[in-house]
């Protein structure tokens, strides 16, 4: 890797001002996205702002109506919170099927939402879920918060401090993973809220997206059999050596149905 | 010999060092001054290199030299060899390219090393490999085996990109058999090229000793005389008197680390030229792009039979690609350890093979576990399924009508090699025993009922190993004898130091050779010290792969042991005033027969170094080696069975049930013996459905040069192997043993295709067998009902 400045604050106040002390800053959360980027000689960044040490930005707390979850708390802590376990299920299980275990010791759900990966779990889980992610600045709906590839509503230096996600009725996640990586070839999270059926796919295309077909689908009968195919448009999704488009379309209605049935089960 | 440890389950004592972290590999030898190199590798697949301008790096901080292949040039570093001279149809020898360490004129594949940069620190050295400016004129890329003898040539030795078009068998013999055929069973077969990434990346450390003129190399080599003898013989002016070479502990090879690579060649020759030590670790992402890679065969199979399913004749016809360069063995994987194989365990009366193979800007390919012999038993395994097919009988029983039968033994194949033992039916009905393959239609609708495809399939595999007769793989074009060494030297207070010209890179020979060593000596298994790896300590030896250590190694350890003995019995009759011909060892003991007078081997030991009551004439010391020229290969043999189960809806293969019966001769530690299996499995089982080396066609990029995109097998992919054996002991060598060590990856890939291709009901499905490529298959069929 190349030489870079490295910082630890302590607080958020700090970490803006490490921030703004920079002229190419990078925030790290678990660091496992950018630390093989830094490794390979991907990234040249001039700076690494390491949240780790940041407690405000841990934790997991009951908001009533919603869960809100720090955004440096890791994928471990959400897989086997029991709070998780028992309002949003389908949240737990995500967070324990991403990665491996290291992974999920040192992965947490800002990094993972702040980089926005195109197959990584968590924007699935924001969007199908309709979770609302704040910042050290605002508050954005997931639904205007992921953009295509890598690319999120986030401006530069502003910070993810946590993602509160509203309890659904029901909801489930199906995960197909690709056999190498282990991140999503699709990933499709479907969640029955009080605003409707919401159906997030991720892996599939070049960002999340919300599967309208299949949530229409299921507007009436919250049923497996009830699931259409996706209506997504097959040279909009992604088509490499794992997976073609077509392939990838139809993981997509299959995993939906088994998202269906387990969020029913 | 009483066999008090041979045949235990004694766990392996090295691997008190090696779970606990405390190996010494490579990385982690320490020398005061050390440099680091970082090679500056071609991003094109194909290209002139016309100018290479270092200024900017050499300004850069820490770096103390930029070099190039024509540094190496001045110094008269040479090629580095290909030992294997491949006879072609036409008489010639292969068409043989050098392959400089670093290239003197063109990039040949993407992450070939054009220059190196060696400075302070790996950072330096990195960040300054950087600032070398490379002046490329790209050329066409050629990386489509099926369009590279029409395409841009690689080198000016090989036109048309051909290395070799050589044959074996009899083709007209062929020919007559196919005329009277009732029935030729055909298949197309894809045999995928592998990376094979064993967990430690090969590393180098060079130290130049300017006081004695001589050299250190310490490598992650499977053979570490072999390395030397290339290096001082071929490549290189120093004499082996002046180079050592040493491998530590090496965290895996499987044939990777058997070569002399072009990263430790140019670290050898610049620590003279810096006058400090100068050490490379290999990165991963080096690894994919720079190690050799395997398999990577295109094969057309033809096999003539009779009504009864009798096979009349076979005909082989194969296009190989070797790469860019031929690393050392690489001519000789695709011919003589392959179509030598093509008979397998079946009476084939007829077989001819042509192989055509070809230069490619891809990475040099090379042995890897199994080296051809897993691709001859996937076409053979792969053929007598498609025969079963089409005939309408039973996969199983038309193996068992064409197997070698056991009193045909030794059996002369029409492909070079003589079998000597194996009973073929014996490991068939002990796997389908154990898998219980009557029930298996009853489990097939019991996951029908589930909304599974339950597939069965299997191999009969056969392979050869205990690499090898010299004399007889001379006649095939190796530049080298495969003997082993070994010496037995005993202590004075009685402890056994055992040196072998095998190397242990996991294969536990610390222990199986400590179990040989006690039970032939008689001495406590912990009073035996083996030691490989050094060829300043060790004898000439050839080290280790084609499973040969225990065959050949071993057979060498107890032919020294035997010496040690018969010297014994001397010294022990001396003392104990009897004649030689009236003392008998046994358990450590040498003693006079119908007496209660005896000695211990340390007494003996003693006494030899400490020649006061000694024989008049004997040579004091009690230290004795020996050299082992096997007398043929051994033949390894079995069969695996699995089961599968498919998701129709995704393509998700799940292996339910996995047996492996395997006829191995002598077994000396059924625990390594089972652990070499799983391992050798969870590679087969890798290229069969989840690893496949892929290059852009067009770029000749790598495409999978990461786990991102490179699937390695991972215990989740892989279900709880039942393993047994059968034995016919080898005749020839003497231990009994055959070797194990490949046979996983050998047997793996055609019975998992074979359980697939049956739970999807179709003649054959290509290898990766990608949940992807399942689904269309499971798809088309169930639409086709």
């Amino acid at each position: 890797m190349y030489d870079f400045g490295y910082h630890r604050p302590n607080s958020l106040t700090e970490a803006n001002a490490a921030v703004d002390g920079a002229t190419d800053p990078v925030l790290m959360a678990g660091g496992h996205t950018l630390i093989p980027a830094l490794k390979l000689r991907l990234a040249q960044p001039s700076d690494v702002v390491d949240l780790c040490a940041i407690d405000e930005l841990k934790g997991i707390r009951d908001d009533g109506d919603a869960l809100v979850i720090g955004a440096m708390t890791t994928h471990c802590e959400v897989a086997e919170s029991d709070l998780v376990m028992s309002r949003i299920p389908a949240l737990a299980s995500l967070a324990g099927g991403i990665g491996d275990p290291q992974v999920r010791h040192r992965g947490t759900i800002g990094g993972s939402v702040a980089n926005n990966d195109p197959a990584a779990d968590y924007p699935a889980g924001c969007v199908g879920l309709g979770a609302t992610i704040h910042t050290s600045k605002r508050q954005i709906a997931a639904d205007d918060f992921f953009g295509p590839s890598f690319d999120t509503a986030l401006e530069d230096g502003e910070i993810v401090t946590a993602v509160s996600f509203p309890v659904p009725g029901k909801a489930a996640y199906a995960k197909f993973p690709n056999p190498a990586s282990r991140y999503a070839i699709v990933g499709v999270m479907v969640a029955k809220t009080s605003d409707g059926v919401r159906v997030a796919v991720t892996g599939a295309g070049h960002g999340v997206f919300r599967d309208t077909a299949i949530e229409l689908s299921l507007a009436d009968a919250f049923t497996a059999d009830a699931v259409a195919g996706s209506g997504a448009d097959e040279d909009d999704l992604n088509s490499d050596i794992h997976a073609s488009a077509e392939y990838r379309k139809h993981l997509i209605g299959v995993m939906a149905k088994r998202a269906v049935t387990a969020a029913s089960g | 010999m009483s066999n008090k440890l041979v045949g235990q389950s004694i766990r392996r004592r090295e691997d008190f060092r090696f779970l606990r972290g405390e190996g010494r590999y490579v990385d982690d030898i320490h020398r005061a001054g050390v440099l680091h190199a970082a090679f500056v590798r071609s991003p094109h697949a194909h290209a002139i290199v016309k100018n290479v301008n270092a200024d900017a790096a050499l300004a850069a901080p820490g770096v103390v030299g930029v070099f190039t292949g024509a540094d190496l040039e001045k110094d008269n570093y040479g090629s580095i060899p290909c030992g294997w001279i491949i006879t072609q149809r036409n008489g010639e020898p292969h068409h043989a390219a050098p392959h400089y360490p670093m290239t003197r004129d063109k990039a040949r594949y993407v992450g070939d090393q054009v220059a190196v940069v060696v400075a302070e620190t790996l950072e330096q050295a990195r960040d300054a490999a950087e600032l070398v400016e490379v002046d490329y004129e790209a050329l066409e890329a050629v990386i489509d085996m099926t369009k590279a003898m029409e395409a841009a040539q690689i080198h000016d030795e090989a036109p048309n990109n051909l290395c070799y078009d050589w044959e074996i068998g009899d083709q007209a013999q062929v020919e007559a058999a196919f005329a009277k055929a009732h029935h030729v069973a055909k298949l197309d077969l894809v045999n995928n090229r592998l990376v094979p990434n064993p967990m430690e990346p090969r590393a180098a450390l060079a130290e130049y000793d300017k006081g004695t003129d001589s050299y250190t190399l310490w490598s992650t080599s499977q053979n570490p005389h072999m390395l030397r003898w290339m290096l001082s013989g071929n490549v290189t002016d120093i004499p082996e008197t002046k180079l050592r070479i040493i491998a530590p502990d090496v965290g895996g090879g499987f044939g990777v680390k058997i070569y002399c690579y072009v990263e430790e060649t140019v670290c050898l020759w610049a620590t003279k030229q810096v006058g400090r030590p100068v050490r490379w670790t290999s990165d991963r992402s080096e690894s994919f792009l720079a190690d050799a890679h395997a398999r990577d065969h295109l094969t057309r199979v033809e096999m003539a039979m009779d009504e009864e399913g009798r096979f009349l004749g076979l005909k082989v016809d194969t296009t190989a690609n070797l790469g860019a360069y031929l690393s050392n063995y690489a001519t000789s994987i695709p011919t003589y350890f392959y179509a030598t194989l093509l008979a397998g365990p079946y009476a084939t009366p007829a077989i001819y093979c042509n192989v055509r193979a070809l230069y490619t800007n891809t990475a040099p390919v090379d042995a890897y576990r199994g080296a051809g012999r897993p691709e001859a038993a996937y076409l053979l395994e792969r053929i007598a399924d498609k025969a079963a097919l089409d005939l309408g009988i039973d996969p199983v029983e038309i193996r068992r009508r064409n197997f070698i039968q056991p009193d045909q033994f030794p059996y002369d194949t029409p492909v070079a090699l003589t079998y000597d033992i194996g009973d073929y039916e014996a490991s068939l009905d002990k796997a389908l025993t154990m898998i219980d393959y009557t029930g298996f239609p009853a489990r097939k609708e019991e996951a029908r009922a589930r909304g599974k495809l339950r597939g069965i399939g299997l191999s009969s595999y056969i392979e050869a190993c205990g690499v090898a007769p010299s004399s007889l793989i001379s006649r095939f074009g190796a530049g080298a004898g495969l003997w082993e060494s070994a010496e037995v030297r005993f202590n004075a207070t009685g402890t056994v130091t055992v040196l072998t010209g095998t190397h242990a890179h996991g294969q536990g020979h610390e222990t199986t050779f400590g179990q040989l060593v006690a039970d032939a000596l008689g001495v406590p298994y912990d009073d035996v010290e083996i030691v490989h790896g050094d060829t300043s300590q060790t004898p000439m030896g050839m080290g280790t792969y084609g499973s040969r250590s225990m065959a050949v190694g071993g057979s060498a350890i107890v032919k020294a042991c035997d010496k040690v003995i018969e010297k014994g019995k001397k010294i022990a009759a001396h003392m104990l005033e009897a004649s030689v011909d009236d003392i008998a060892f046994d358990d450590g003991t040498f003693s006079v027969a119908g007496t209660d007078r005896s000695k211990t081997m340390a007494e003996i030991a003693l006494a030899a170094y400490v020649p006061v009551d000694f024989p008049d004439g004997l040579e004091p010391g009690l230290d004795e080696n020996a050299f082992y020229d096997p007398l043929n290969f051994t033949y390894p043999a079995g069969t695996h069975i699995c089961e599968v189960e498919i998701d129709p809806d995704t393509g998700v293969t799940e292996i339910v049930e996995w047996v492996a019966v395997d006829d191995f001769g002598t077994v000396i530690n059924p625990l390594i013996v089972e652990g070499q299996i799983h391992g050798g499995l969870a590679q087969g089982v890798g290229q069969a459905m989840l690893e496949n080396g892929l290059y852009d066609l067009e770029s000749g990029q790598l495409v999978t040069g990461s786990f991102m995109d490179y699937c390695m097998p991972r215990a989740d992919n892989l279900p709880s192997f039942k393993v047994g054996y059968t034995n016919t002991p080898c005749t020839h060598n003497p231990l009994g043993v055959k070797g194990c060590g490949e046979a996983g990856a050998i047997a793996a890939p055609p019975t998992l295709i074979s359980a697939i291709a049956n739970a999807l009901g179709v003649d054959h499905i290509e290898m990766p067998a990608t949940s992807e490529k399942v689904w269309r298959m499971a798809r088309s069929a169930a639409a086709a009902e």
